[in-house]
């Protein structure tokens, strides 16, 4: 993918997206599995909310001691015989990443699935250098064909049906018979399969993420499902973890704490099916694994947020489970958000790396029901941080004209009660008239953008301040 | 590019508001990784031996693993040809030179037996487990000179054995034996921990099993 935002065009990517009836059809599937499966997972552990607690609790403390955890991280990874290499931005962790490919001659590298990989770009840095960058997650691998970026952080092709994918590989697999059955998932499955086996055999170099860094014996983890990230990471003769600098954990234990609430936040398992833990390169005697282990340490703009309103944000360990329980992410997909982070956890995160004059609009995508916030492992107060943002895009006049004049307007009524009281009440009484035969409004002047995918209610008599006033509430 | 790191350490430092030197914050980062004191641990994989395989069984099989329990060591080759036989599995498997897996009475079944990590061709493999965890029904598997790695991705069948004494309650206590046996901020090269055979949602949300990793997971406990 490209690392281009088109976040400043968030209005015209939701508007594409709400009139687009198989990406409609597709999330369907979002609001209804993942929702579901969290919550009966939850419901398993008497401890999970408490372990969410706990999760919270550790997240602060690395995030308040970074710098220490990374030196001793750095310092155990070296004892086991791997490499730490930091980078400031997203270019010098490309250049480390083709440097090492190109040291090796690597023409090929298999790649474990990757958020921060998608943030700098790095299949695209790797193609600029001749070198071939071969996602192996399934879902990373059929957004690759079709030259997409994930719309989901945990289920990258959750915005297709499974006919997009039949069509892509019967695109792109043309020495398969044209005639082979594709019709049922487990087909597509099986051809996915066979074909990335060959490519995982062929492999140069092995690119993975991390879940978590273990300062305490310098390892790296990752969790996924289909044991991708470990073919990834064994076969070739070098691993590469590309992993942001705020995925540290002190100990063993922590990781172990924290993976009770990752699994079931995100996919709604107890346990993902691999969880591995990997230190250093292979050891003299053993009879596989990669002679070299390198990992490359981002920042990107996160030392940044330390110190600030935002800080909170870095707890994040990318469950995906604010974007799940989004309603507007229900609404518009991942694609909408426009650069890599989608959902909640990006309207928060994508300002903060590529700044509020291009992602401005993202924190203005909620409904502020807080659903994000109630099903956070790391308990992120999303909507505080999102509001902090329209905070600073309007401090900034980043906010369009017609936003700043309405507000301006609200306001002047707001600090004049008896005047705002009557032009509720006069407001009130004439969309009551208007709206009576039909009981809604199908459109409203000013409000074309809002009547267009939905009915306003018409109001059915009285403001809400008479209606107190008559049950013998206090009114100012 | 110690220019980069040293920065971005910098950079921490700044907007953390604290300086390099301050000895307190690297005490209180000592201390901790020192002490790996254990959270709060669930109790659904507490118990004795007995209610610790039955969670641990019962965990595994909710993820699709299959599990067989027998009485001794010299029981696993007659199992694990059952197993190979109610699958149609042709009767052969590769495995590790782990002793433990050597020394079994294969000689008493029809299966054949080749050693060493696999280049992809094999259909069944065979791995001694070190530890199962019983909260979610995990196994754990450390690599080694003897453990291929690679037996536990790239068959499509894995059977694995594992002794029951070494059925534990929680992940933490995986970490005591690594500890005990490692030493103290020591690992293997790689430490799995598998929760049933590979499986992928990527299309359409619904769950398949045999994604890039084993379509089966077979776990043969023993005692």
């Amino acid at each position: 993918m490209s690392v281009v935002a088109t976040s400043s065009r968030f209005k015209d990517n939701a508007h594409r997206a709400l009139g687009d009836g198989q990406l409609q059809k597709a999330l369907g599937n979002v609001r209804h599995n993942f929702i579901d499966r969290r919550a009966q997972a939850a419901a398993r552990l008497p401890e999970f909310e408490a372990l969410r607690d706990q999760a919270r609790d550790l997240r602060d403390h690395v995030l308040a001691h970074l710098d220490i955890y990374l030196d001793i991280y750095t310092q155990k990874v070296t004892e086991a015989g791997g490499h730490v290499h930091f980078a400031r931005t997203s270019e010098e962790a490309c250049r480390i990443i083709t440097d090492l490919a190109k040291a090796h001659g690597a023409r090929t590298v298999t790649k474990g699935k990757s958020m921060v990989s998608e943030e700098i770009g790095l299949n695209a840095a790797l193609e600029r250098n001749g070198i071939e960058a071969v996602e192996t997650d399934l879902g990373e691998y059929i957004i690759q064909i079709r030259g997409e970026a994930p719309s989901h952080i945990i289920a990258p092709a959750v915005h297709l049906n499974q006919e997009d994918i039949e069509h892509d590989f019967r695109r792109l697999h043309t020495w398969l018979p044209k005639d082979r059955d594709l019709t049922a998932p487990e087909s597509l499955l099986a051809e996915a399969r066979a074909t990335l086996r060959a490519k995982f055999l062929a492999s140069d170099i092995g690119i993975t993420g991390a879940n978590f860094l273990v300062a305490e014996t310098g390892t790296s983890v990752i969790v996924t499902n289909e044991g991708n990230g470990d073919l990834t990471q064994i076969l070739p003769k070098v691993h590469v973890v590309v992993a942001s600098i705020e995925k540290i954990a002190p100990t063993l234990e922590d990781v172990s704490g924290i993976m009770r609430v990752l699994a079931r936040s995100a996919t709604g398992q107890d346990m993902s099916v691999y969880t591995t833990f990997s230190t250093g390169p292979r050891r003299p005697g053993d009879v596989d694994g990669p002679e070299e282990y390198h990992v490359v340490l981002v920042d990107n703009g996160r030392s940044n947020m330390l110190g600030t309103d935002f800080q909170e944000m870095l707890r994040c360990i990318r469950c995906g489970a604010c974007m799940n329980h989004c309603p507007v992410y229900h609404a518009v997909g991942g694609h909408a958000y426009g650069w890599v982070y989608p959902g909640p956890m990006g309207a928060v995160l994508t300002p903060s790396l590529i700044g509020v004059a291009e992602a401005g609009h993202l924190p203005n995508a909620s409904t502020f029901c807080g659903r994000c916030e109630s099903a956070c492992p790391v308990r992120i107060p999303l909507p505080k941080l999102m509001r902090h943002w329209r905070e600073r895009e309007f401090e900034r006049h980043l906010s369009p004209a017609t936003v700043r004049s309405g507000l301006a307007l609200w306001a002047f009524f707001a600090k004049r009660p008896k005047l705002y009281g009557l032009a509720a009440r006069v407001g009130v009484k004439m969309l009551a008239l208007a709206g009576r035969s039909k009981g809604r409004f199908a459109w409203l002047p000013f409000a074309g953008g809002w009547t267009k995918y939905r009915d306003m209610p018409a109001p059915q008599g009285q403001t809400f301040q008479a209606m107190w006033k008559s049950r013998g509430g206090a009114v100012r | 590019m110690s220019e980069a790191r040293d920065d971005i350490l910098a950079n921490i430092r700044r907007s953390l508001g604290v300086s390099a030197d301050d000895a307190s914050r690297r005490q209180i980062v000592a201390t901790r990784i020192a002490a790996a004191a254990k959270g709060l641990l669930p109790t659904r994989g507490e118990g004795d031996i007995e209610k610790r395989i039955a969670t641990f069984r019962a965990q595994a099989e909710s993820v699709a693993a299959t599990v067989a329990r027998v009485a001794a060591t010299a029981d696993v080759p007659g199992e694990i040809a059952r197993f190979l036989r109610t699958n149609n599995l042709p009767a052969t498997v590769r495995m590790g030179d782990d002793e433990r897996l050597a020394a079994l009475p294969w000689a008493a079944t029809a299966i054949d037996i080749t050693s060493g990590p696999s280049d992809g061709n094999d259909l069944s493999s065979v791995s001694h487990a070190e530890a199962g965890v019983a909260e979610t029904g995990t196994l754990a598997l450390f690599s080694g000179a003897h453990n291929p790695t690679n037996l536990n991705f790239l068959p499509d069948n894995h059977i694995v054995m594992i002794q029951a004494g070494t059925i534990v309650p929680t992940y933490e206590a995986v970490w005591e034996m690594v500890r005990a046996r490692y030493g103290k901020g020591v690992m293997p090269r790689t430490v799995n921990f598998i929760t049933g055979p590979s499986r992928s949602a990527d299309i359409e949300q619904k769950m398949l099993l045999g994604a890039h990793g084993p379509r089966r997971l077979h776990i043969v406990i023993v005692g």
